[in-house]
């Protein structure tokens, strides 16, 4: 102790006390903080583990006996795809096929998973993770060799570029998830075409035009307590209304969508997207407004100056400086709604289809719906497929979000 | 006098500076209102969706409020139904979520707030914004592939169902754990430097001045984000439905499987579900339960910032 500085001796006695008291708390909060970078890590780690690792292959048919004049069957036409699928399966098999979507128009490579799928049936036996595979590669080995001896070994990425190409199938081999990605750019371009105007219209009705009453308070508590409503309800807002009560509109028969295969009583790609949309408008009012709210109050009153209507002074002013902020609040809200995976669920997307959605009145699935599905099979397989659809799902997002923090550190402008 | 008509003199007529009726303007504010207006449609669709549907549930012979209220068993097949069950999971999760988001949630604030360097908050701000931003599902399959195992691991797998509530309750946790940092954070944020200057000035030492001044003085803003996350909690599907079970178990411990409100809903919506049969209208009447808890909680937090925030200059 520095004896310049008299210090009274009760409160030098706790001092050391105190200050190791301080210490120990800066140790254990930092810890905190770690503990949370180590949980974000472990779930990435957990997801790579699951989508790498050592694969058995067993086929039913050997490949290569269905070569016809040495030419395999990877290289051979469609027509001639098309033959060999005909001679491999029953008339009915074929039959069924046919009338889901006629050969004629599938493309050749839809055809070769058929024969993949059908006639070759190759199927997963067994697979480990990225972790067992590099501890345990050689019992592995061993005890593929014993239990599977036809079975062929491979260590694979289950996420590949075919795997993003291909179309849902139930076989964990050929199965892709082109259906599902497509399937939420439909969603999502509904719930952008109905959350964007309507979210950015009532921001500025608010901001702009609303007066201080008791009814536009209302409105204000009302989409801040809507933005805290769980999503599973507004599924099940979706189901009552948009699946239910507006079948005629959503399942397209009021357009003249006869029912067939693709229709599906209002459980639609537009159902899904309406349902969304609904779901992310109190995030894009919110954000939009806190954007509206920050540009200042001097440009309006110089548009004004010179003789702007109110419109004229919002639509020209206003927006335009507000917009980046209205739009990196718009991107947030849209990779929200990518990702929501309950509503939908109880919206009612379809649980198996292997046909790309064609328009707004398409059945549907999508990406997180497929992992949804994938995951809550007890096979190690498709837990393989969820992991790797869940890191495709994950880098979609991740562009996302820093397209829109790109866009904020960009165009944002301090008045 | 009278004034030009034409203004050729520079004047123009008096009753032109009216403000004129301009259609282009009334139409455009019209919509505008409109926009508005649909989020109170949603609101009122919610209500009475929900409410049509649980009305058609309680009238059902086989159902009464207090059954609802009171009834320890939820099993359609046999038309009973008691809530408690799905109750419990829910309480089960949530609490295990809050164990681990609020201790965490507040440490992660107070280090961002008060003891990161610049730097640091610049690096991990971003890591939380990501890691609030990952989709639920994602948790789920966490919760599953990880969680789980790691569970079953430590206390051994006869102790551990492969589906359980503490696993959901845990990882709904880290998934809770940003939320309830960023609004924590921003509360200790707006507490002003010139009350820690103060408490240095006493000679408190930083965590005394963290806990002690910093924390209290954000307390109305602290508290809300709890609540937030409280409810973001209960309402939580995704991780539950994967992770805590299917079939409602009427079970504190959360080592077994027993299936959350929302759990319920989704199990029994995904499968195939007829309208105006008692499972579809029952679902309702959960969502209208769980509508209604939430709402609560969000006004109580709103309540809470608009009544006891401390404002400073």
């Amino acid at each position: 102790m520095n004896k310049a500085a008299p210090i009274h001796p009760e409160f030098a006695q706790n001092l050391d006390a105190r200050h190791r008291n301080g210490t120990i708390w800066h140790l254990v909060i930092q810890a905190s903080t770690i503990v949370g970078i180590i949980a974000l890590i472990a779930m990435l780690l957990n997801i790579i583990n699951g989508a790498l690792g050592y694969v058995a292959y067993e086929g039913r048919v050997d490949p290569a006996t269905l070569s016809v004049d040495g030419v395999t069957i990877e290289q051979q036409s469609k027509d001639q795809l098309i033959a060999l699928l005909q001679g491999k399966l029953s008339k009915g098999a074929y039959n069924k096929l046919d009338t889901e979507k006629p050969f004629a128009e599938r493309p050749r490579s839809e055809i070769y998973q058929l024969i993949l799928e059908r006639v070759v049936r190759i199927e997963v036996v067994d697979n480990w993770n990225l972790w067992q595979s590099l501890t345990q590669a050689d019992q592995i080995k061993a005890n593929v060799a014993q239990d599977y001896p036809n079975a062929d070994l491979k260590f694979v990425s289950w996420l590949t570029s075919d795997f993003v190409t291909r179309p849902q199938s139930s076989e964990p081999v050929t199965a892709g998830i082109r259906t599902a990605i497509l399937g939420s750019l439909w969603t999502i371009l509904f719930t952008i075409l109905i959350a964007f105007p309507m979210g950015v219209g009532a921001a500025i009705y608010l901001e702009e035009y609303a007066t201080d009453n008791w009814f536009n308070r209302i409105i204000q508590t009302n989409i801040n307590n809507l933005a805290g409503v769980p999503s599973i309800v507004y599924g099940m807002l979706g189901l009552a209304i948009f699946v239910r009560t507006l079948e005629p509109i959503t399942s397209g028969a009021l357009f003249g969508f006869v029912e067939d295969a693709t229709t599906a009583n209002g459980r639609t790609v537009l159902a899904a997207g309406l349902t969304l949309g609904l779901l992310v408008l109190p995030i894009i009012i919110i954000n939009s407004q806190e954007a509206i709210r920050a540009v200042p109050r001097s440009l309006r009153n110089a548009s004004f100056g010179v003789g702007a209507t109110k419109w004229q002074t919002v639509w020209s002013h206003v927006l335009p400086n507000a917009m980046p902020g209205i739009l990196t609040g718009t991107i947030l809200a849209v990779s929200r709604a990518i990702g929501e995976t309950a509503p939908l669920v109880v919206v009612g997307a379809s649980t198996a289809i292997n046909f790309d959605p064609t328009s707004p009145f398409s059945k549907f699935t999508t990406l997180p719906i497929q992992i949804y599905q994938w995951t809550a099979r007890p096979q190690d397989e498709f837990r393989a497929l969820a992991a790797a659809s869940i890191l495709v799902l994950l880098v979609l997002l991740l562009s996302l979000n820093a397209s829109a923090i790109l866009l904020r550190n960009r165009f944002s402008r301090r008045f | 006098m009278s004034v030009p008509k034409n203004g050729a003199d520079g004047f123009r007529p008096k009753e032109n500076l009216k403000r004129k009726p301009r259609l282009g303007e009334t139409v455009i504010q019209g919509l505008l209102f409109f926009s508005g207006f649909v989020s109170i449609f949603v609101t009122i669709g919610i209500v009475y969706e929900l409410g049509k549907e649980a009305l058609l549930f309680f009238r059902n012979p086989a159902v009464t409020l207090v059954e609802f209220f009171t009834g320890t068993q939820w099993q359609p097949t046999i038309e009973e139904f008691g809530i408690l069950p799905l109750v419990t999971a829910t309480l089960t999760t949530t609490v295990f979520a809050m164990l681990i988001a609020i201790p965490l949630g507040l440490a992660v604030a107070i280090y961002l707030s008060e003891y990161a360097t610049p730097r640091t908050r610049s690096t991990l701000k971003p890591v939380l914004e990501v890691l609030a931003g990952i989709p639920t599902i994602v948790y789920g399959y966490f919760a599953l592939t990880f969680m789980t195992p790691l569970l079953r691991t430590i206390f051994g797998s006869d102790v551990v169902d492969i589906y359980n509530t503490g696993s959901a309750g845990l990882v709904m946790g880290i998934l809770i754990l940003p939320l309830i940092t960023s609004m924590t954070e921003d509360a200790l944020s707006a507490v002003p430097r010139s009350l820690r200057e103060a408490s240095y000035g006493l000679g408190a030492t930083k965590f005394e001045t963290a806990v002690q001044i910093v924390l209290p003085a954000a307390l109305s803003g602290v508290t809300a984000a709890i609540i937030v996350g409280l409810s973001r909690a209960i309402g939580e599907t995704m991780i539950v439905a994967l992770a805590a079970g299917a079939g409602p178990n009427l079970t504190l411990n959360p080592f077994k499987s027993a299936e959350t409100m929302t759990g319920h809903i989704v199990r029994i919506a995904g499968g195939d579900l007829s309208y105006d049969s008692i499972d579809y209208d029952s679902i309702f009447a959960i969502g209208l339960l769980l509508f209604f808890i939430t709402l609560t909680l969000n006004i109580i937090s709103q309540q809470i910032v608009r009544r006891f925030r401390e404002v400073y200059e």
